[in-house]
This record gives structure tokens, C-alpha cells and sequence, in this order.
């Protein structure tokens, strides 16, 4: 049997203090917790970076050290730093040598790096090594050379060999969701669909229970299947909340890929053992070709966005005709100003009131109060991204809907109108890429920190 | 026609990754999941999200009363014209759908 304390879908997302208490009294084996995902968007990994603040981080992470003292068994993060990149790896790493030194705890750290050279998967790719998983975008050398990060998805593999070094912490780049939480008890014989299904129903803390905030849940892992226990007093898991997990955010609710097979919840089985447990079992685990997917995103331009607020009910009602106006104005200063080529840049006007979520899908047309105008300028580069933007500024501020009238002016919330937003990342891999040996695409490392 | 969403618990739509977009159609009984199993058409949601239809995936799900469709994400992930980074304001489309 093993048990394994999650306190949290995410760190930084928080959770019930006192059920993580109850968890550590309860003996886990292991405490694992997700660091991130690609939820947020392409720039994190593209710039390698967190999207939760360091002192939130700090915070959280410092109650996970001190639990894991406590409890005296390792701790796991997967997909640290948001992104998972070596570089977040290497922050949270500082975190915890900073930690450690203030709390006066020594400490065996491992680090597993998920960063993968460029060589390796361009040779992954031209030795028919890397595929195209559904929807992934055409891909070719120069592609891979743009990335600015690419990471590989670890499994149970990379995230045992971790485990096996004996070390306190664990501090993992990219994994898949699942690695960290079924990475003990596969490898400790536990039934192997029952660990990959326990670990992505567990995945995101108590989401899969009745207080999805309360973030607390215990898994245990035996020889046929799963328990799953929320920490929080007020907290129930049922069959259907449970059942219900693995439609979230998977295209496929009952097949769940992993590196090295998939799941395959199809049969499972959930019952209630009382009114706050519930027991699974039947999940299947379906051994596959060795294959870890990958991510990457590369830098597709600079943007600068301007806001301004148009509320004359004359401009709100004629606002497309209107925002279409200073596009083409402001495309053809651009091209006439700046000497950039048309296909090098980008203007686009989104009308926050109308249409600005769904674009072309909007099937509602209602004339709202006031319409939010939100000018969107893609160039090559940074700077002609702000000279961009400080030729559509005027407009925003004073276009007219005709030439014979007096010149209006529109609320500008702030000055400048116009925000720098660096760059414009994209996702530019969803392939996955062949391993004879699990191990060989990921960098393990153990550290001694603080100080007894 | 009554619109989806006042007869469901929940519409929910969230990307699966940067390349997919998940939509469940939560109903509390089984007669309103018959109905909204019934009365949501393939082509209808194929449309509405603006895929083709062939890339639709769908589950009915009766242990949950759940209707469930998957996409290709209209507009990848963190493009520049990707309007929507975490995907849930699609579920509108869905919840203002007239149906039988």
C-alpha cells in the first residue's frame, strides 16, 4: 500500500491549513504536488519563467518543507516554476536553498531537468523519431532552432530514479500531470492502472471532491485499486465527483496517454465506502510504445496593445465601421511611416462589448452601454512594435466616424494608452518523441542544502 | 425553444492542452441528459464552433449525464488570434443554444 498526500492542484493556488495537519498525521509516504501546466499560456515556457509571484510561492513551499519534516518522506514537485523549464527548475531550487537556510534544515535535493537540446530533437526528427500527435502544428528544423525552450513531459520513470536517489525534495521540470503521484506507487507494485488513474484524479488537489478550494486529498494505492480521501472536515469525494474528474481537460474522458502506455478507465468501478471515500477499481493500464511528449514555444513577434473606451451612443452604435476605419489608417501609416512590408505586421481591433471572446463565432448583437477598443500591434521587433503603437494612439484617442464633424475624444483610462507587452510566444510542438531508455532526455542531480 | 443552459447544471469548456478544446454539457437527471443527448446535433456544435464536422469528438456519457464534444481548438492557444487563453467563454455558444 502506499498513500500519498496531496495538498494542492497547483503551488501557489493555496489549501485548508488544517487539512494539510491531518494529512501529515496520517503517515503518507510521499507528499506531491504540481508546480503547473500549459493552462496559462505559451509565454511562461517560452521565457522559461513562473506565473505565480516568488514571495506566494516562498510562502507555500516553505508549509510543504516544513510538512515534509514533519511526515519525514520525501517531497515531489512536478512541473516547477509554472512551465517546467530548466530555468524554473533553477528558481525553485533558489527558493528552496533559501528556505532551508532560514529554517536551519539540511536537506537532499533532487533536481530533474526536462530542458531539451535542439540537436536532440531535430536528430528525433529526422530520424523519424518524433510524431505528430492530433491537431499538432507542421513542424521543421527552423521551427525547433526558434524555440526558445523546449521540454519533454517526464513519466514514473524519470520521476522514480528521482525518488531513488534518496533525496528529501524533489524538484522536477516538466512531467506529465500524473508522473508525480504515480511514480511511488508503480514502482512500488501498486496495480498499475489504479496508480495512474488515483494520480490524474488527485492531480488537481481536492477538484475531484465537494470543496475543490480546500485543496487537501490522501490517496491510497494497493494491489486492485484506489482510495481517495479529501483532508478538509467539510469535504466529501463521491463516485461522481470522482467519475467526473476525468472529463477535465481531457479530450478523451476514459483514455488518458502517458509515457510508455495509456489508461483506460473505461470498466472502472467507483463506490462509496462512506461519506467521504470512495473506492476505485478496474482502471487499466495498457503498455504502449516508450514516447514522451513534448512541448516548445518560440517568439513570433513584439507586441504593443493600446485601450481606450468609446461611450458616445453615435460611436457605439456605428463602432465596427469605425474601428475598421482606423485599422486601415493605421496599417497604411505604418507601411508609409515605418517601411515595414503589409505581411511583417499586424493591427488588429478587438471591440470588448461586442464581440472581443469569440470573434467571428459571436452570435449575439446587442448594443451594449460603452464599448472597450483594444488595439493590438504585432511587429518584428519590440521598438517598431512601440512606434506602432504611438501611431495608433491618436486615433484612438480622436478618430471621427465622418469627416464633417467636430473632432471627438474618447476615455483613455491611463498615460500612455498604449502598454509594451514584450513578446508574443506560441506553442509550436505538440509531438512526442521515441526513448530506448526513459531516462536518457532528462538530467538528474542531487544537492546537499542549509545547514543542520 | 428553451435555451441550453436553462436546462442544464452547467455548461463548462476548457482547453485540453494547447491544441484542444473540451466542452461538458453537465445535466442533473437522466430525462434532461435523454433530452439534451437528443436534441444536440453533431453538425449543429460542429458549427457552432466553427470545426468540422469529422473532427467532432463526442461521448454521452449516461453514468454522469454528461454530453461531452471535443475540438481542435478554434484558434491554437496563445496565438496572436486567439482571443480566449484558458477556452472557458466557448461554453456560451453551447449554453445559448436553442434546443428541442
Amino acid at each position: 500500500m502506499t498513500r500519498v498526500l496531496v495538498p494542492a492542484g497547483a503551488l501557489g493556488l493555496g489549501y485548508d491549513r488544517e487539512a494539510l495537519e491531518r494529512g501529515v498525521a496520517n503517515h503518507p509516504d510521499i507528499i506531491a504536488i504540481d508546480g503547473g501546466s500549459t493552462d496559462s499560456g505559451p509565454s511562461y515556457l517560452g521565457r522559461g519563467v513562473s506565473k505565480y509571484s516568488r514571495a506566494s510561492t516562498k510562502v507555500e513551499w516553505r508549509e510543504l518543507m516544513q510538512a515534509r519534516a514533519k511526515a519525514g518522506v520525501p517531497l515531489v514537485i512536478g512541473t516547477a516554476g509554472t512551465c517546467g523549464a530548466d530555468a524554473a527548475v533553477d528558481w525553485l531550487f533558489d527558493i528552496t536553498r533559501e528556505i532551508a537556510l532560514e529554517e536551519g534544515m539540511k536537506v537532499k535535493v533532487a533536481t530533474l531537468k526536462s530542458g531539451q537540446p535542439k540537436e536532440r530533437v531535430k536528430a528525433a526528427l529526422g530520424g523519424g523519431r518524433l510524431h505528430a500527435l492530433p491537431a499538432a502544428p507542421d513542424i521543421c528544423e527552423a521551427v525547433v532552432d526558434d524555440c526558445t525552450n523546449i521540454v519533454a513531459l517526464a513519466g514514473v520513470e524519470q520521476v522514480a530514479a528521482a525518488i531513488a536517489t534518496g533525496a528529501d525534495i524533489v524538484i522536477a521540470g516538466r512531467t506529465t500531470d500524473t508522473a508525480i503521484i504515480a511514480a511511488l506507487p508503480v514502482v512500488r507494485g501498486d496495480h498499475a492502472g489504479a496508480a495512474w488513474h488515483g494520480a490524474k484524479v488527485g492531480e488537481c488537489g481536492a477538484l475531484a471532491t465537494t470543496q475543490p478550494n480546500s485543496g487537501v486529498i490522501q490517496i491510497d494505492f494497493d494491489a486492485t485499486g484506489f482510495t481517495i480521501e479529501p483532508m478538509a472536515a467539510d469535504a466529501a469525494a463521491t463516485p461522481y465527483t470522482v467519475s467526473a474528474h476525468m472529463l477535465y481537460e481531457n479530450s478523451d474522458p476514459f483514455i488518458l496517454h502517458e509515457p510508455g502506455g495509456h489508461l483506460d478507465v473505461t470498466r472502472s468501478d467507483y463506490e462509496a465506502l462512506d461519506g467521504r471515500r470512495v473506492r476505485v477499481e478496474g482502471s487499466k493500464w495498457v503498455p504502449g510504445r516508450y514516447t514522451v511528449k513534448l512541448e516548445g514555444a518560440r517568439i513570433v513577434g513584439y507586441q504593443t496593445v493600446g485601450l481606450a473606451v468609446v461611450r458616445e451612443r453615435r460611436y457605439v452604435q456605428h463602432v465596427r465601421e469605425w474601428a475598421a476605419d482606423i485599422e486601415a489608417k493605421v496599417r497604411d501609416k505604418i507601411i508609409a511611416r515605418m517601411g515595414l512590408a503589409a505581411d511583417a505586421f499586424n493591427v488588429e481591433i478587438r471591440l470588448i462589448g461586442m464581440d472581443a471572446t469569440l470573434g467571428a463565432l459571436e452570435n449575439r448583437h446587442d448594443v451594449p452601454v460603452e464599448v472597450g477598443i483594444l488595439g493590438i500591434l504585432t511587429c518584428p521587433t519590440a521598438e517598431q512594435a512601440a512606434e506602432a503603437g504611438k501611431i495608433l494612439n491618436p486615433y484612438l484617442l480622436h478618430h471621427p466616424l465622418t469627416e464633417d464633424e467636430p473632432m471627438p475624444t474618447f476615455a483613455f483610462p491611463f498615460s500612455p494608452a498604449e502598454m509594451q507587452r514584450g513578446a508574443l510566444y506560441e506553442f509550436c510542438l505538440n509531438h512526442v518523441m521515441e526513448l530506448d531508455d526513459p531516462l536518457s532526455a532528462f538530467v538528474l542531480e542531487t544537492h546537499e542544502v542549509g545547514h543542520a | 425553444m428553451p435555451e441550453l443552459g436553462s436546462l442544464v447544471s452547467k455548461v463548462r469548456s476548457k482547453n485540453a492542452g494547447p491544441f484542444w478544446l473540451t466542452i461538458d454539457v453537465f445535466c442533473d437527471d437522466p430525462t434532461t441528459y435523454t433530452r439534451v443527448r437528443e436534441g444536440l446535433k453533431d453538425a449543429t456544435v460542429a458549427r457552432l464552433f466553427g470545426v468540422e464536422q469529422q473532427l467532432l469528438k463526442r461521448f454521452d456519457i449516461p453514468a454522469l449525464n454528461v454530453v461531452k464534444f471535443s475540438v481542435p481548438r478554434p484558434v491554437v492557444q496563445g496565438t496572436r488570434a486567439d482571443r480566449d487563453m484558458h477556452g472557458a467563454g466557448w461554453a456560451c455558444l453551447l449554453e445559448e443554444l436553442q434546443i428541442d
